[in-house]
């Protein structure tokens, strides 16, 4: 599956019809919500802890570079080995020469955004290296040849029907629409890769640095197999996640888990540091910790976007959205959706190819309700429109249907006579244009607007009926 | 109830949106605001405050159109519109436009703090919640997100509400939830902005509500000009309409 953010108009409208994709959204998404306010119900000071993470990840970036050098140290003096990737290129050969090294034949996979990022699958196929998605939804999608449309539930674009359709069609299994049935039928697939696979690659929720500390949350069991099993542990993850302190992660925790799914904890969750130690039982033999920037340390040093390093991916903003509801993970063009992927994809992607991005969004502000750690997404949202402005090649595309109107506009707004004028041409050329009530020509942008709903009818303005109002007394 | 100091003037800020399409509100509002004992004022010079320039991220042309609102209402005890996306772009938006003119800042800000939404002025400065006003009907409240979550304008319509004679309200599903219009959103994605406004609608005809009641002009047109559309009877109604209307008096 091929995605283009450059196109993200065309699939947002064909999307925005599909009522069988909007139906598994909202109920999906409805869910998530639901769990998430049981969650937050039950603390005490939930906006007080929301405080708490923003803190935790302000404090964070301010002292990345520190940070950075102390879990470096620390993962190095249990065992581990670090590596350091600026861009996607430079993180899939580090990997790629890591199975190289280790004489990899299979993988297994924990479900990794920072993977997606890369494209490493893609990267191991072309090696012969075969790679298997072991997350359920992940192995939905994978099976599926698609992407992820959503952060923590991959596959929430498809119903059962649907999984069963394609687990008989690639799994060559009997045609089942029960939910448990399909799970053992995964199950059964994975558990045989699991106990073959040499390396196992995962993403990471969080670096500890006072100790050297991966933490990972999952729900299925998946990511601690693929981290125990295989001799070969490889983690990819991005330079922003790392807090100093246990404290710092116990407010983390906290907010991630409840934000997710509502849980209090996730129902797993590993922390390692380093690999196997003499006289432990399980564990890989070697641990490798690869750090990515790939545009973070950019977005850092910039004031306004450096909100958007404090996300820390639980998927909360997307399933309020009703603009993602609507359209789904896949409209938005790359690895990342809803109001978070606005932001992280125009920040990640090249400079240009993600110009229609800034504008899919209401700016309903559902979103930062229920961010852990209170991202503003509509204010960085309107900066991006705000740069784009200024951008040539967006300009040049919409001189008549935008800037000359909105500057005409602007114009005659600070001229207050000039103003009544041309509201009352406005209703002038309504009655040429609609004698009978009915519109007969309308500009292309309005007429599409009106497709589904009237276009307003200028009436006689208020301010010409002020004074007829303040002499009668009202 | 009665937080600050009652101002006994106050100027109307009525938005482009309900000087043309929605004249009837703006008469509304001035109705409503003499009965609570104001002395009301219009002042003409008003145009609109730029929000749409803002949105669309063109912030000079925007900065022109605040600073011709701040000279407008310059003088100004409180201002009052029935808006909340218009009162939030001056309340909230303006002191960002002027964050490096030290002078205008400071006008911005203290012209944020005077200017209200018209339920909020109603009941936080004046500490009105009865008007004697009277509607006969059901009618489902849409809470705008500008006005909900811009200005944390949540209660205060339906404490006005609840003290309409003859006004039964009823909720909707996904009673939160945008109704899809967004501005410039609703031009570039407009397949996308229709669905929404179509499941707002759904929910709102799903209530049995004879009528959807709105704190804000731009939610009221969408919603209700796609209701109008497919033929509903669900009337779209600013929440200025249905509070000024005494008992007794004529249907227009």
């Amino acid at each position: 599956m091929e995605l283009r953010v450059e196109e993200i108009k065309q699939k947002a409208a064909e999307a925005a019809r599909n009522e069988v994709l909007h139906q598994t959204l909202s109920t999906a998404g409805d869910r998530f919500v639901a769990l998430r306010e049981a969650g937050f119900s039950q603390l005490n000071d939930p906006e007080g802890l929301r405080i708490r993470g923003r803190k935790v990840k302000e404090r964070s970036l301010a002292d990345l570079p520190r940070l950075l050098r102390l879990l470096e140290k620390k993962v190095t003096d249990a065992g581990g080995v670090v590596h350091w990737a600026k861009d996607a290129a430079e993180a899939r050969s580090i990997i790629l020469d890591l199975a190289d090294r280790y004489g990899v034949k299979t993988v297994v996979k924990g479900k990794s955004m920072m993977t997606e990022e890369i494209g490493l699958n893609r990267a191991f196929s072309r090696k012969g290296i075969e790679v298997w998605e072991t997350d359920l939804g992940e192995f939905i999608v994978q099976l599926a040849d698609e992407i992820p449309s959503h952060i923590i539930a991959p596959a929430i674009h498809k119903n059962k029907e649907e999984v069963a359709r394609l687990f008989c069609e690639k799994l060559g299994v009997p045609y089942t629409v029960n939910p448990e049935e399909l799970t053992m039928v995964a199950r059964r697939t994975l558990r045989e890769k699991f106990l073959g696979a040499d390396m196992g690659i995962t993403g990471g929720n969080m670096l500890v640095a006072e100790t050297g500390t991966l933490v990972l949350f999952e729900n299925e069991g998946n990511i601690r197999m693929s981290t125990s099993l295989p001799r070969v542990h490889v983690a990819l993850i991005g330079i922003e996640k790392v807090v100093e302190s246990w404290d710092d992660f116990g407010v983390l925790l906290t907010l991630l888990s409840r934000s997710a799914a509502g849980q209090k904890m996730p129902t797993y969750l590993s922390l390692i540091t380093g690999p196997r130690k003499p006289g432990e039982r399980d564990g890989p033999e070697a641990f490798h910790l690869v750090l990515l920037d790939n545009g973070r340390s950019r977005i850092l040093g910039d004031e306004v976007f450096r909100e958007s390093l404090f996300c820390l991916r639980c998927g909360a903003c997307l399933n309020v959205c009703p603009v993602y509801k609507r359209i789904g993970g896949h409209s938005y063009g790359w690895v990342y959706s809803g109001p978070i992927g606005i932001l992280l994809n125009s920040e990640l992607l090249p400079p240009g190819s993600a110009r229609d991005l800034p504008y899919a969004s209401t700016l309903c502000g559902a979103c930062v309700e229920v961010c852990p750690v209170m991202i503003d997404h509509p204010k960085l949202i309107l900066e991006f429109r705000r740069r784009l402005v200024e951008d040539p090649v967006w300009k040049g595309r919409r001189v008549l249907s935008r800037i000359v109107p909105i500057k005409i506009y602007a114009w005659i707004s600070v001229r207050p006579v000039l103003f009544r004028f041309a509201g009352s041409m406005a209703r002038t050329f309504q009655a040429l244009l609609a004698p009978s009530g009915e519109w007969k020509w309308l500009p292309k942008a309005v007429a599409r607007w009106g497709a589904e709903r009237r276009v307003p009818w200028f009436k006689r303005p208020f301010s010409s009926r002020w004074k007829k109002l303040k002499t009668s007394g009202k | 109830m009665q937080g600050k100091k009652s101002p006994r003037k106050v100027s109307l800020f009525i938005p482009c949106l309900v000087e043309h399409f929605l004249p009837r509100v703006g008469e509304a509002t001035a109705r409503i605001l003499t009965r609570a004992g104001m002395e009301v004022e219009y002042p003409d010079r008003q145009t609109c405050c730029g929000q749409m320039q803002f949105k669309t991220g063109y912030q000079q042309e925007a900065r022109k159109m605040a600073r011709h609102f701040l000279r407008v209402f310059k003088d100004s005890e409180a201002v009052v519109a029935p808006s909340g996306s218009c009162v939030g772009m001056v309340r909230h938006h303006y002191p960002e436009l002027f964050r490096d003119e030290a002078l205008l800042l400071k006008q911005a800000e203290a012209l944020g703090r005077r200017t209200y939404e018209l339920t909020e002025f109603l009941v936080d400065v004046l500490g009105i919640v009865d008007l004697g006003a009277e509607w006969p009907g059901k009618a489902v409240y849409h809470d705008s997100c500008q006005v909900s979550r811009v200005l944390g304008v949540r209660e205060q319509p339906r404490m006005l509400l609840s003290r309409v004679h003859g006004l039964e309200m009823v909720e909707m599903e996904h009673q939160e939830t945008c109704c899809g219009f967004g501005g410039v959103f609703s031009l570039e994605f407009p397949a996308v902005s229709e669905k929404i406004t179509g499941d707002k609608a759904s929910a709102v005809v799903k209530s049995g509500a004879g009528f959807m009641i709105s704190a804000e002009p731009s939610c009221l047109l969408n919603v209700g000009l796609y209701l109008e559309k497919m033929g509903e009877h669900v009337k779209a109604l600013h929440i200025a309409e249905v509070l000024a209307h005494q008992a007794g008096e004529p249907w227009n």
